[in-house]
């Protein structure tokens, strides 16, 4: 790649272009130099389509959540692009526990304590699980 | 407590950069690329079972870690290490290292980073950077992928060096504790260069190496038939993410690795090692093809002009071409 082939496409999604990435280039003169990129089209493409797809995961999964079919931690959990093995970790779980109380039926016997475990890892105020769409 | 003047630089990627600055603040002068060669930081994996975020997992460079710890040994450097068992200590232990005045460079994960922008925050455990001093109650980091330097709040370093996942960091933290004035290129080149090829050519297994370019060129060809057209769509653009997003200088940092050979040849004053250099950029440029192809392949599903049969084509010449081109760099005479 010759210096004037390094690409200034902005990555203009979730403050992408608030920054420049650095890429190495060769100038005129042969040499290999390092020249600031705003981005490249196909790996913006690429980037926006996994973010695109997080975003249509988390909407189907707050149908769920508000249809009764999951709790507001399976919705957290993805809005956190986490899975279930990541998430309990962070909770000191085993998934299978994890997987529980993401069932409506597992969610609603948590205790208090626990909520705020799960607050705490999401990063939202307890009342954000408990009053979750109201 | 004492803030020191840390000359930071922007660069490529987080490992070879956190390498490069820090030893820079020894008053070593040492480039990005050169770091990254004698840490022999390229390389390729494709572990189709090992699933990152639901894709599977593809890297173009070595495991975490391994670049500081190979360019500061191959350089008599003397460093420390040290991983922590809660964040108190591993706060605790960044403050007194910053009382005694250095700078230290630790693993975090890029998610719970305020200061990047959203779009690059996911849950990658490996991010390197150094925290330089403390004013008030901000720490002073210099980020490498970062154009400036930047503060961060302590709940939130204790955060990302904490992270849970695959790998955990632990908090874990490396300084230079001293330096000879003068040090030798000549050998440490010799070494990282020879570990690289080592890496490319010699792994018997189908996903580390070379030949995990060719596994994922014949896993590619055959999306189409296992995979909805979403899904094979995600995983070409996990690889395209791997291969230019993510700070490798371009190419799945084979430009960054040129960039190595060239002021080696350069230094050593060896001729063959520039053309080699000049070699890879062209190696290079068919990877920015392929990901370019891809791209197209991924806008329009139903596109005739590159096919997924194509596209694995591109991708086995590619990995062909670098197979060669590591085989003749393992035989040059030192």
């Amino acid at each position: 790649m010759k210096v004037n082939e390094v690409p200034q496409d902005p990555k203009d999604f979730r403050e992408g272009d608030k920054i420049t990435k650095v890429m190495y280039a060769v100038g005129d003169d042969g040499k290999y130099t390092s020249v600031n990129s705003a981005g490249w089209e196909p790996d913006n493409f690429a980037t926006k389509q996994a973010w695109d797809a997080v975003d249509e995961e988390l909407a189907a999964t707050e149908q769920l959540v508000r249809s009764g079919q999951l709790s507001p931690i399976a919705y957290y959990m993805q809005k956190c692009l986490m899975d279930v093995a990541l998430l309990a970790k962070y909770a000191g779980k085993w998934q299978w526990q994890v997987k529980r109380h993401m069932k409506p039926s597992g969610f609603a016997k948590l205790s208090d304590v626990m909520l705020q475990k799960y607050a705490e890892i999401f990063n939202i105020p307890v009342t954000a699980l408990t009053q979750f769409g109201k | 407590m004492s803030t020191l003047h840390f000359s930071h630089s922007q660069h490529a990627h987080c490992e070879s950069g956190v390498t490069a600055n820090l030893l820079r603040h020894q008053g070593i002068n040492i480039s990005e690329p050169m770091a990254f060669g004698i840490g022999a930081g390229i390389f390729f994996a494709h572990i189709p079972f090992l699933k990152v975020s639901g894709t599977p997992g593809t890297t173009f460079r070595t495991w975490p870690g391994a670049i500081f710890k190979r360019v500061t040994e191959r350089l008599h450097i003397d460093i420390h290490t040290q991983k922590f068992s809660t964040p108190e200590k591993a706060m605790q232990a960044l403050d007194d290292v910053l009382a005694a005045g250095k700078p230290a460079g630790m693993l975090s994960s890029v998610y719970y980073l305020p200061y990047l922008p959203e779009a690059f925050r996911f849950h990658f455990n490996a991010h390197n950077l150094v925290v330089y001093g403390k004013e008030g109650n901000e720490y002073l980091v210099s980020d490498p992928v970062v154009e400036t330097t930047t503060r961060i709040a302590p709940e939130d370093l204790a955060k990302a060096r904490f992270a849970k996942g695959t790998p955990e960091p632990k908090g874990f933290m490396y300084y230079i504790k001293s330096a000879p004035s003068q040090v030798q290129y000549e050998k440490a080149i010799q070494a990282g260069i020879k570990q690289t090829c080592f890496f490319m050519l010699s792994p018997p297994l189908p996903w580390f190496g070379n030949k995990a370019i060719g596994l994922l060129a014949k896993k590619i060809t055959k999306y189409p038939q296992k995979l909805t057209p979403r899904k094979a769509s995600l995983y070409l653009g996990n690889v395209i993410r791997m291969q230019e997003e993510i700070g490798t200088g371009g190419a799945g940092f084979r430009f960054l690795y040129a960039a190595f050979l060239q002021e080696a040849g350069q230094l050593l004053q060896r001729d063959d090692l520039q053309q080699y250099a000049k070699e890879l950029t062209a190696i290079g440029d068919d990877w920015r093809n392929f990901a370019y192809s891809a791209a197209r392949l991924m806008k329009d599903r139903k596109n005739d002009l590159v096919s997924f049969d194509e596209l694995g084509d591109m991708l086995r010449a590619v990995g062909d071409k670098e197979k060669q081109f590591f085989h003749k760099l393992q035989v040059i005479k030192w």
